[in-house]
């Protein structure tokens, strides 16, 4: 039935006009067709896997469809994101907006804000990264406008974690980031977008979803979860498509053939932040990392350093919290704080809807529980006012190499129920400890019902050496994994003990905010 | 026409010493610079990939052409036996083949090129490299003290041992350390490093219409990659034009490895007659090209108790890698900084370039210098905590002299050592000696966080050690509306250099930057270049503009003042003008004019040569070097001792780059150094499979150069006030290399900061890259009983 659907051009605005891609590659990325179609030669390419963003561009929406408390910028009813175009497929652009470097200086030569503070503080040596830094900073530019106030120093730096510079050190960036904000000038050139965007979505709704069918590959974007389940059944095979920051990287340096592409961007119920009746939240499968975590630590503030360096904003704002999850990586680090939050998941297949929690998901090293047909439309947990969460002190660390945006050696989600003294439940899970995140039994087991005592913490340390036998790889050995993994349950104890704890401040070395 | 009114004296806004943006700067930030990606294709272009060895050693046995020509897209593939000419593209040895032949060396190493209509295309077909290649696997040494042990060098050891007694100087530094008070030995490793260039290796070639080739090249070195690409198709070096505007970042790693795609893309162009593009994907481009050299070193030491160094041994270890490339001077260049800033009467050191079934490791900002002077530096912070003196003291204490105790280990004379008042200011300003206590404070009361502080010197040669790369050319054209074109053998890459010498040249010919402009570099203009490397671009390519400027400023001066009946020596260039000491003046533009009709030659060469250098590569003495840069830089750290995590919390800077040709960008010259040398001893961490040999750190995911909160707010950098004593270009100094070993401080801070964990007195058996892993294995061994 889907194979009748006939084959439509990905539309979208590019430089003030809509442009329509007929049958393109469904696993074009966005960068080959600026680069090498566009010839738009602005926007560079750094690595091509979402890790340097000198690919930067600013994807732009209707700010309608985004989920309540999204994190995304908005002004003048569009929502902008900074994503690596490297990583994104085209069709994926399908009714939305791309801005790339190019657009940001007026017709007159006027620089943009961003541009011309980058030039005033010398912030650029061989210029190669400096498009993508300019985009970063033109949207960290716009939510200062929208938020009229000027971010600190560290806020900055957080948002350029996705840019690496090799030239600069990047102070000169950075006072350029800081000077954006007292220079005149419109920001970016978004006047009449939406209603171009309003424009291009009534058409679209005229003529269905957005299907692009090439001789060998097919492309599927559903906007309802019904059309999208009744798909997922036809065809269980094809490639579910969220994000596509891990995905991507399948094509651009595996080649791999991704056969039929379901793309979940455009569902609108996956879109969705819920707070449930019964004090929940609900993620749904299409919401960004970035609103995702800005969601949860907004909750369960003591978060707020994992989700600070979970990734750098172009792929936060690209990748999805439940791709992370259902992607089902060993070093995935959402998955061992979901866990320690005793998060559900929602599986669906057809109309058949059914729950598990997050932990019973994980098989084996890359298995997990999905049945053919089945889908992961979104995760849920219960909120800290819900009677599960009443005396759980939470904590969420990872560590790495480097502080910003990079692969954990080992990352942890740390939950503990205390009643006074008493332990009275633990949840401990683990990244980057096994072949699957998943909870320390032995140690949880040493904690429950003990004295929240040094030497509880110790005994719960011993236990994690036969909770785990961790692998030794190019992040780290098994030995350090062990002892580091350790060294976070005392930081726990540190932290949470009821005599003396110590603020984070004394236990992390952290850029402070 | 002209006016001979009298002068109203026009502020002529300075260039040489202003800190002006960089001169792409606007482009740069409009995303409208040009790299050689970014060059329009001519319709046909084809698209060239690299099919690369799946093992790091065997006997390459047979190549699936047929395999890989039915791909989609593919037009042909090339093989070693397709290359005309020699099958080499080393820049110094003869022993880096352009595509594998007979033996694969290293897990990597290009064996065929595919060219396909695409690009993608392309990569595909070469990815099937795997299934095409046939091999009988052989077993690859993959441990630089293995291939020591077995006596397989790249080259020959290097030796050089200089004693204050008479006699065999190896000998008398024996004798010095036995009857040292005190010794200490010990072993120390630093790991490579990743130039991670943005812009990854690319070479377009195109083809001309009388046979010869156009290529554009990301190359610190058009010249060789010329000579190189001539030399392998059998062509004349003027057959073969090589252009580079601009580089997205080089760092040394386009100096001799943009070679072999040169050599690629020109293979298959030639061949097939159509224009070739070859750019690497990033992941080949780290599985192919080689980088910093890690080194190993065994030291000892004897010295007194107040710290002086009375005696050093030091053996050097660098891993060259399956070739030489450039790891000779990189060798000369590390055993002639051991001594850094310090005068060590009693030295010995043995230079060994061990072989291992790698890629070639090459140049990078530094060039052997940072890990030469890094060991000293290190064996320093030993013998302080030995003592248990503060470290900045025993540095002091060996400082070179100015006046004696001021020559080098291979021979020359310290003559402008400004070491001593630089720290000194340094410490002043930066606060050392109280902050030295506020931290051991803060350390006697943190359970879990320590801090550590370090101050650490540079001093820096300036030079190629090889006496005949010490020279440039360049080409000026003075065009009729006055506006001024110049051409030089130097590469733009970053650093400014386009920048430099349009300041050098806007000065000299009293004009206004906007006047001046830097064009491309190409070998059809300049000839037979050096590569711009050893931080000597401004020092050379700025010498020779100016040297090219001022024989038309003389000119034209000559010009007017036979008109004018003044001295000619008596006119001012300033301000667009030319100015007569009575007041008359002359409008540039106008004076230009008149001079053609007088049939004035208006362009001209230049060139230049470093004055006083030589150099004997067997005794390894002489004066390699025309000036040393000087700087110091003070870090404090803190240190997560439960995870071995840590955060720089304060750097203060301070460099020497003499008379400053523009203080912003030798200001960027030096953060952007300091952040990449603490790049190097801390988050960059190479990983080699320890069995295939394959760099499993191929690529930004697993290769980790900071990021922005890697720099503390607290990023306090100056100038150091000092003219450089030798008549560089306006008396500055060059800047590219030298800050990158203001990076040392944070590793030495780090080293501190773990000591604190111990016992008075602790060693930290802290190796470098520092990562977090290394630093808690070093907090445990501190604190073991």
């Amino acid at each position: 039935m889907h194979e009748d659907l006939p084959t439509r051009p990905v539309r979208f605005i590019f430089r003030g006009q809509t442009t329509a891609v007929a049958t393109p590659d469904p696993t074009r990325s966005v960068l080959q067709w600026l680069r090498e179609d566009a010839r738009a030669c602005g926007t560079k390419e750094g690595c091509a896997e979402g890790d340097c963003g000198a690919c930067t561009v600013i994807v732009a929406e209707l700010a309608d469809t985004l989920p309540e408390g999204h994190s995304a910028v908005v002004r003048d009813g569009v929502a902008l994101r900074p994503v690596n175009s490297c990583i994104r497929f085209l069709p994926t652009l399908h009714g939305k907006a791309l801005l790339t470097v190019e657009d940001l200086a007026q017709p007159d030569g006027t620089l943009h804000p961003a541009q011309q503070a980058l030039v005033n503080c010398h912030g650029s040596q061989c210029g190669f990264c400096t498009p993508g830094f300019v985009m970063s900073l033109a949207v960290s530019h716009e939510r200062q406008q929208v938020q009229g106030r000027c971010a600190s120093r560290t806020e900055l730096a957080d948002d350029l974690a996705g840019n690496l510079c090799r030239c600069t050190g990047y102070r000169p960036i950075l006072d350029a980031a800081e000077q954006m904000h007292t220079l005149p000038g419109p920001g970016l050139p978004l006047t009449g977008l939406r209603e171009q965007l309003l424009a291009l979505r009534a058409s679209m709704l005229a003529g269905a979803t957005a299907t692009t069918s090439a001789p060998v590959h097919r492309y599927h974007a559903p906007t309802q979860l019904a059309e999208l389940a009744q798909l997922r059944q036809a065809l269980p095979d094809a490639r579910l498509l969220a994000g596509g920051t891990d995905i991507g990287l399948w094509v651009t340096k595996q080649f791999r053939d991704l056969g039929t592409v379901i793309w979940l961007g455009d569902v609108a119920e996956l879109r969705r932040i819920t707070h449930t009746p019964d004090r929940r939240l609900h993620i749904g499968a299409a919401v960004t990392l970035e609103d995702a975590w800005q969601v949860l630590v907004r909750h369960w503030p003591t978060l707020s350093e994992m989700a600070r360096r979970f990734a750098g904003p172009p792929v936060r704002h690209a990748g999805t919290l439940v791709g992370n999850l259902a992607n089902g990586s060993p070093i995935g680090d959402s998955a061992p704080v979901l866990m320690a939050l005793g998060a559900t998941l929602h599986l669906q297949c057809g109309s058949t809807e059914r729950s598990l929690p997050l932990e019973s998901f994980y098989l084996g090293y890359m298995k997990n529980a999905l049945q053919p047909g089945e889908f992961v439309s979104g995760v849920s947990v219960a909120l800290p006012a819900h009677a599960q969460q009443q005396g759980w002190v939470h904590r969420a660390w990872k560590i790495s190499k480097r502080f910003d945006c990079d692969i954990s050696a080992l990352s942890a989600g740390l939950g503990l129920k205390l009643d006074g003294e008493t332990i009275v439940d633990a949840r401990l899970a683990f990244g980057g400890m096994d072949a699957v995140v998943r909870r320390a039994a032995g140690a949880e087991a040493a904690l429950r019902g003990q004295p929240w005592h040094e030497a509880t913490m110790r005994a719960a340390s011993q236990a994690l050496l036969t909770d785990f036998t961790p692998l030794s790889d190019l992040r780290a050995t098994a030995a350090y994994r062990q002892r580091a993994a350790a060294g976070l349950l005392h930081r726990l104890w540190l932290e949470t003990r009821l005599h003396d704890p110590l603020p984070a401040s004394a236990t992390r070395a952290a850029p402070v905010l | 026409m002209f006016s001979s009114a009298t002068a109203s004296t026009t502020p002529s806004a300075p260039t040489v010493g202003a800190s002006l943006p960089h001169e792409s700067a606007l482009l740069h930030v409009a995303g409208r610079a040009h790299y050689t990606d970014d060059i329009p294709e001519p319709v046909g272009t084809l698209h060239a990939a690299l099919g690369l060895s799946p093992v790091a050693h065997g006997r390459l046995t047979g190549i699936d052409l047929d395999l890989l020509r039915a791909q989609p897209g593919v037009v042909a593939v090339f093989t070693a036996a397709d290359i005309p000419g020699p099958n080499d593209c080393g820049p110094i040895i003869h022993d880096d083949p352009i595509l594998a032949d007979g033996v694969l060396r290293y897990l990597g190493q290009p064996v065929f090129v595919v060219v396909a209509r695409e690009r993608e295309q392309a990569r595909r077909a070469a990815a099937l490299a795997k299934s095409a290649i046939q091999f009988e696997a052989l077993k690859p040494v993959l441990c630089l003290r293995d291939a020591h042990k077995a006596g397989d060098w790249v080259l020959p050891p290097m030796h050089l041992a200089r004693s204050q007694q008479p006699g065999d100087a190896a000998l008398g530094v024996a004798q010095a350390m036995a009857t040292a008070p005190h010794r200490l030995q010990g072993s120390f490793s630093v790991g490579g490093q990743e130039q991670f260039y943005l812009e990854g290796q690319i070479s377009f070639a195109l083809p001309q219409d009388d046979g010869g080739l156009h290529i554009h090249c990301s190359t610190q070195h058009p010249s060789e990659m010329q000579a190189l690409v001539a030399h392998a198709l059998k062509l004349a070096n003027h057959q073969v034009q090589v252009s580079c505007r601009r580089m997205g970042g080089g760092f040394g790693g386009k100096e001799s490895q943009s070679a072999l795609f040169a050599c690629a893309a020109a293979l298959a162009a030639r061949r097939l007659g159509v224009p070739v593009k070859l750019r690497l994907d990033r992941d080949d481009d780290f599985l192919i090209t080689g980088r910093r050299h890690g080194f190993e070193f065994d030291w000892a030491v004897g010295f007194d108790d107040a710290g002086h160094l009375l005696a050093l041994e030091v053996s050097l270890l660098g891993d060259a890698g399956h070739s030489a490339d450039l790891s000779a001077p990189v060798l000369t260049r590390a055993i002639c900084h051991v001594d850094n800033a310090y005068w060590l009467p009693e030295v010995s050191m043995h230079g060994y370039l061990p072989r291992t079934n790698r890629q070639s490791n090459t140049a990078f900002r530094g060039f052997g210098g940072p890990q030469g002077a890094l060991i000293t530096e290190i064996v320093i912070d030993h013998v302080a905590r030995a003592l248990q003196l503060d470290t900045l003291a025993v540095r002091r204490a060996n400082w070179y002299g100015t006046q004696s105790h001021n020559t080098t280990p291979y021979g020359q004379v310290v003559t402008d050592n400004v070491i001593e008042p630089l720290t000194y200011e340094l410490a002043s300003s930066s606060d050392y000696a109280r902050r030295r206590s506020a931290i051991a404070q803060f350390n006697a009361t943190s359970p879990v966080l320590k801090k550590g502080l370090a101050l650490t010197p540079v001093k820096f040669g300036i030079s190629f050690n090889v006496n005949h790369f010490n020279q440039a050319g360049a080409l000026v054209h003075v065009y009729l509306d006055g506006s001024v074109l110049v051409n030089h053998g130097g590469t733009e890459m970053g650093q400014g250099l386009n920048t430099k010498v349009a300041q050098v040249v806007a000065h000299e010919l009293g004009l206004p930057m906007a006047r001046v402009r830097c064009s491309a570099t190409d070998t059809s203009k300049v000839a037979n270049t050096s590569a711009t490397a050893a931080s000597t671009g401004a020092d050379l390519n700025g010498k020779a503009a100016q040297n090219a400027a001022r024989q038309i400023k003389d000119r034209l001066a000559a010009h007017l003042a036979a008109q004018w009946q003044v001295p000619a020596q008596d006119l001012r260039f300033e301000g667009g003008q030319v100015v007569a000491p009575d007041g008359r003046q002359i409008g540039f533009e106008a004076l230009v004019s008149q001079a053609y009709v007088a049939r004035v030659q208006l362009w001209s060469d230049g060139f230049y040569a470093t004055p006083g250098l030589h150099w004997d590569r067997q005794t390894l003495t002489g004066r390699p070097f025309y000036y040393f840069a000087y700087g110091a830089a003070c870090a404090e750290v803190l240190l997560d001792t439960l995870t071995g995590e840590w955060q720089l919390a304060r750097a203060d800077l301070l460099h020497d780059v003499g008379r400053s040709l523009n203080p912003a960008i030798d200001i960027g010259q030096i953060e952007g150094g300091f952040v990449q040398g603490m790049g190097w001893l801390t988050t960059e961490e190479l990983v080699w499979h320890p069995t295939s040999g394959k760099l499993l750190s191929h690529a930004p995911s697993t290769y980790k150069i900071p990021t922005a909160n890697d720099v503390p707010a607290a990023l306090h950098t100056r100038l150091f006030n000092n003219a450089n004593v030798e008549d560089s270009i306006h008396r500055s100094k060059a800047v590219g290399e030298p800050p990158l070993l203001l990076g040392f401080a944070v590793l030495l801070a780090l080293r501190d900061a773990v000591a604190a964990c111990g016992p008075a007195g602790a060693q930290p058996p802290l190796s470098a890259p520092a990562t977090p892993e290394a630093l808690l294995r070093a907090v445990d061994a501190v604190r073991a009983p």
